[in-house]
């Protein structure tokens, strides 16, 4: 009688499988920034000699010293400090900017009658079709007429002016409920009182995600601050990974190590906050790029 | 669009204005200098220019090195776009299946999304340098001699394939959150009606993803074409020469390094039209075809 | 055409939660079976084990004789109806119901003259070439009904299929797939936690209660015998009166009487169960009610009261005039069902 035979434990194959091709896609992103990490523990001379290679050596803080406090370039002003600080005014400032305009502006096209508001919504939303590397040399000329080269809001300012985040929260307000506006004005909350307490404490989350997707958009850019910058205090650490690189090519005995790890500090954050806040991450860009 | 709410007339005026004034004076007024710019020739030493109506035009679709370099982009872009959807949706694929460790590999396989495209181009240059780079030791096991920034294929795949590494972990997030959206009764009922796993996969999976990889489609091509300009300057290290490069690089070269606005421009305004024209392929065909709620 | 066979199946899911306590049962070849219960009750992990989207992790069960434990859902000749209707979006309403049978390599103009047939069957003729978007929820089902019908599948598996549609329309679905069931003699197992769905459709009931089936019956001997407690109140709107009594002698005490039923080998204390129906306006009776509340329901009244201190429900005909207040019922003890007050099985 078959009552008596026990099910065996399916071992599945393709299960086996799909770990295999994860492993082969997870190394395949991890090993790269290892070997990035690896070469910034062991010595310069090391590195010429044999290259990459799995020995972790004792260099760390040595480079550690050099990367941050050294000074490299001509101006002797750009450390890993000043590039660290200039990073972040930029992932802050930029994701900060475009939150706080994105949200007035939303607010506005949602929740009030305006004669001009289909122009003035037409007029954001086009500048989402283009992107600032197609117009990028007119834009530095009128930066540079304004008196703003080598200027944190010559930096910031004109990567602001696309309609990203006034698109998302176009989206978000769409789907707060009319009742609650109704709710509000009945409690005799005015325009303001409703923004403050009422929009911007529901929406959160979704400030969260948008500053997150915005800091990391903003920490990496590179081909603005390369020509808005020309000044070596005013270098972000992605903007000056292309000096890294042309000193390596240069010298003798290029600083390896030293390069390798303000690579590395450059990556950390930005990949810290992704990692650390990956759900809101992930439903901020789902939900915006739609 | 929602019923108008509040009455007030000026409140919202200000609360638009910041945004419109950005808009105003850092796109428009750019797009519309670099349209106007693209009809001048401007003086190599700041003189003036002369309008020369088409003329830009016209000499950029003679100039055999910007066409080799159109050619080019378009193969870079072909391949880039191929490869990191086909890449990401295999990864996304079998990371929606596995339930042991579907966290962790979701986050190593994402991560890189916060890498700048030029710190990418920084890791190929190792991976890839001429005397110990690892991967330049790799080809050699094979009796290759890989060099980058002189071969130009070589550098072509060096570009290649840190411009995919980089791009798999957008796709694979969008892929993933695609498939995490199709119901699991659907695919419960396909696992009733068709006993071939990779039937299911192209006669269910597959073509529920359409929306989500057609929306890719349009992002990665642009991502080709915009956002990999960190990695071509860095892989290249700043010196064009022979090496490949993309539209968007000639753009810089010219414009910044050659002073050549004119030329620059009109490049800017070809590119501008070629997203205009992208945009206009995914509103008007792939929102209307592939759509099924 | 198939029976099925369940020896001490068992569901443990990896985090110990033991979904479904071993359960052995057999349902016949063409027999209509609801699975009924609460919400996490076990029974869709039951349905799922079968359908085969469930692992099985102890026991083994049998479709058709087959031992189908390790074999995949596509090979165990059944057809699932989902409770969102699982209708694949992308394909017509002909694709959607031709969809298994391509999948079988059967041959394309029987696969057309079935699709046909089937939507023929369920008024689905006119709308073949819609997708599913722009169907109705009630066309919706009717597709989802006509892919488990083209596939002349061994077993129907229905999850929860009517619960996604309105009151009028699930009246009417339920008498439609109860008679298409009939007609084409298929073993069915259905899912639901409308004790309503159950009663009217099944050729047998199993209710099951926290992975634990409390009863397997007709749905007579569910509604008149109720295994335990729980059953009698699950089972049966409004549900089983259960009131608690203790031993007095030779009988037992509910309120100021002494029933006098025999009750020799029982505890002291005992719980009554009786439907409000069987208990009858009395002049005479025994039972003294105070009666708190009258609803009207048209075709009859519910009268909402106390016995001494605990609630009871009377179902009275509409042409019984009752005021609030003490009236007087009687209730036949052959009406009445007893049940242990500890773990609430019944007494015989």
């Amino acid at each position: 009688m078959t009552a008596t035979q026990k099910p065996r434990k399916r071992i599945r194959f393709s299960t086996v499988m799909d770990h295999i091709v994860l492993t082969l896609g997870a190394l395949f992103m991890l090993v790269p920034m290892l070997m990035v990490f690896q070469l910034s523990t062991v010595p310069d001379a090391e590195i010429i000699q044999r290259g990459p290679s799995l020995n972790i050596g004792d260099q760390l803080d040595d480079n550690f010293v050099k990367a941050m406090f050294e000074a490299s370039g001509f101006s002797g002003e750009n450390t890993g400090v000043s590039m660290l600080i200039n990073s972040f005014i930029l992932g802050i400032g930029f994701a900060v900017g475009k939150i706080i305009l994105g949200m007035m502006a939303a607010y506005a096209i949602v929740y009030f009658r305006l004669r001009f508001a289909t122009l003035a919504f037409w007029a954001i939303f086009t500048t989402l079709l283009l992107p600032l590397e197609v117009r990028i040399l007119p834009s530095y000329e009128i930066v540079q007429s304004l008196g703003m080269l080598n200027t944190y809001q010559g930096l910031i300012i004109p990567l602001i002016a696309s309609a990203t985040a006034t698109f998302f929260f176009r989206q978000f307000f769409l789907s707060v409920p009319e009742e609650l506006v109704a709710a509000a004005r009945i409690d005799g909350a005015g325009p303001v009182k409703f923004f403050i307490d009422i929009l911007v404490p529901l929406s959160r989350t979704m400030i969260a995600a948008m500053f997150i997707i915005m800091f990391v958009y903003g920490w990496n850019q590179y081909l603005w601050p390369t020509m808005i910058t020309t000044e070596e205090d005013m270098y972000t650490l992605v903007r000056g990974i292309k000096q890294i690189i042309q000193v390596f090519e240069g010298t003798n005995l290029p600083e390896y190590g030293r390069g390798n790890l303000l690579a590395l500090i450059a990556v950390i954050p930005p990949v810290l906050i992704v990692v650390f806040f990956q759900s809101w991450f992930v439903k901020g860009l789902t939900e915006s790029d739609k | 669009m929602k019923r108008a709410l509040f009455s007030n007339i000026w409140l919202p005026v200000a609360l638009l204005l910041p945004q419109l004034v950005i808009i105003a004076v850092f796109f428009y007024w750019p797009a519309g200098y670099a349209v106007q710019s693209s009809f001048y020739l401007q003086d190599p030493f700041g003189f003036g220019s002369t309008f020369v109506g088409t003329g830009n035009y016209e000499s950029l679709f003679r100039n055999n090195e910007y066409l080799k370099i159109a050619n080019f982009t378009l193969w870079f872009t072909v391949i880039v776009t191929f490869f990191s959807l086909a890449i990401a949706l295999i990864l996304a694929v079998k990371a929606d299946r596995v339930i042991r460790g579907a966290k962790t590999y979701r986050t190593l396989l994402m991560w890189v999304y916060a890498v700048a495209p030029p710190v990418a181009g920084f890791i190929a240059v190792i991976m890839f340098n001429q005397s110990w780079g690892p991967l330049t030791e790799f080809f050699a096991l094979f009796g290759y001699r890989f060099q980058v920034g002189v071969n130009f294929n070589d550098t072509a795949f060096a570009m290649i394939l840190t411009s995919i590494w980089k791009q798999v972990p957008v796709n694979f997030i969008f892929f993933l959150s695609g498939l995490q959206s199709i119901p699991r009764s659907v695919r419960e009922a396909a696992l009733i009606d068709n006993r071939s796993a990779s039937g299911r996969f192209w006669t269910v999976t597959f073509p529920l993803l359409a929306p989500t990889g057609f929306f890719l489609l349009i992002i990665n091509i642009t991502y080709a074409l915009f956002d990999t300009f960190g990695i071509v300057d860095t892989v290249v290290k700043g010196e064009p020469g022979n090496n490949p490069m993309t539209l968007v690089y000639k753009v810089y070269v010219d414009g910044f390094r050659g002073n050549d606005l004119g030329g620059s421009s009109a490049q800017s305004v070809v590119l501008m039209a070629l997203v205009l024209a992208l945009t206009f392929v995914q509103f008007r065909l792939v929102e209307r075809r592939i759509h099924y709620t | 055409m198939a029976v099925v066979h369940f020896d001490a199946v068992q569901k443990i899911y990896p985090n110990g939660f033991e979904a479904v306590k071993p359960a052995s049962f057999h349902i016949e070849d063409g027999e209509f079976v609801v699975l009924v219960g609460p919400s996490g009750c076990g029974k869709s992990t039951m349905l799922r084990m079968i359908a085969g989207l469930e692992d099985i992790s102890d026991g083994v069960l049998q479709i058709g004789g087959r031992v189908v434990n390790d074999i995949d859902p596509a090979d165990r000749d059944i057809a699932m109806v989902f409770q969102n209707y699982a209708l694949y979006p992308h394909m017509s309403v002909r694709n959607n119901i031709g969809y298994g049978l391509k999948n079988r390599a059967v041959p394309r103009d029987v696969i057309a003259a079935k699709v046909e047939e089937a939507a023929k069957m369920l008024n689905l003729s006119d709308y073949l070439d819609r997708k599913p978007s722009q169907l109705s929820g009630g066309q919706r089902q009717r597709v989802a009904m006509g892919r488990a019908i083209v596939r002349d599948p061994a077993l129907f598996l229905f999850d929860e299929p009517l619960s996604n549609l309105d009151a009028k329309l699930r009246n009417q679905m339920r008498i439609e797939i109860k008679a298409l069931q009939r007609r084409l003699g298929v073993t069915s197992v259905y899912v639901t936690h409308d004790q309503v769905e159950a009663m009217t459709m099944a050729d047998r009931i199993i209710v099951m209660n926290g992975g634990v089936i409390e009863q397997i019956g007709t749905p007579a001997e569910i509604y008149k015998t109720p295994a335990s407690t729980f059953v009698a109140s699950f089972m049966g709107a409004p549900p089983m009166n259960l009131l608690q009594v203790t031993r007095e002698g030779a009988g037992l005490r509910l309120a100021d009487q002494v029933l006098n039923i025999a009750a020799a080998d029982i505890d002291e204390t005992v719980t009554l169960g009786i439907r409000p129906e069987d208990i009858v306006p009395d002049p005479n009776g025994s039972l003294s009610i105070h009666v708190d509340i009258i609803e009207e329901l048209g075709a009859h009244r519910l009268l909402h009261g106390r016995l001494e201190e605990q609630s009871i429900t009377v179902h009275v005909p509409k042409d019984h005039d009752v005021t609030t207040g003490m009236s007087r019922f009687s209730m036949p003890l052959n009406a009445v069902s007893l049940f242990d007050a500890k773990s609430g099985r019944r007494l015989s």
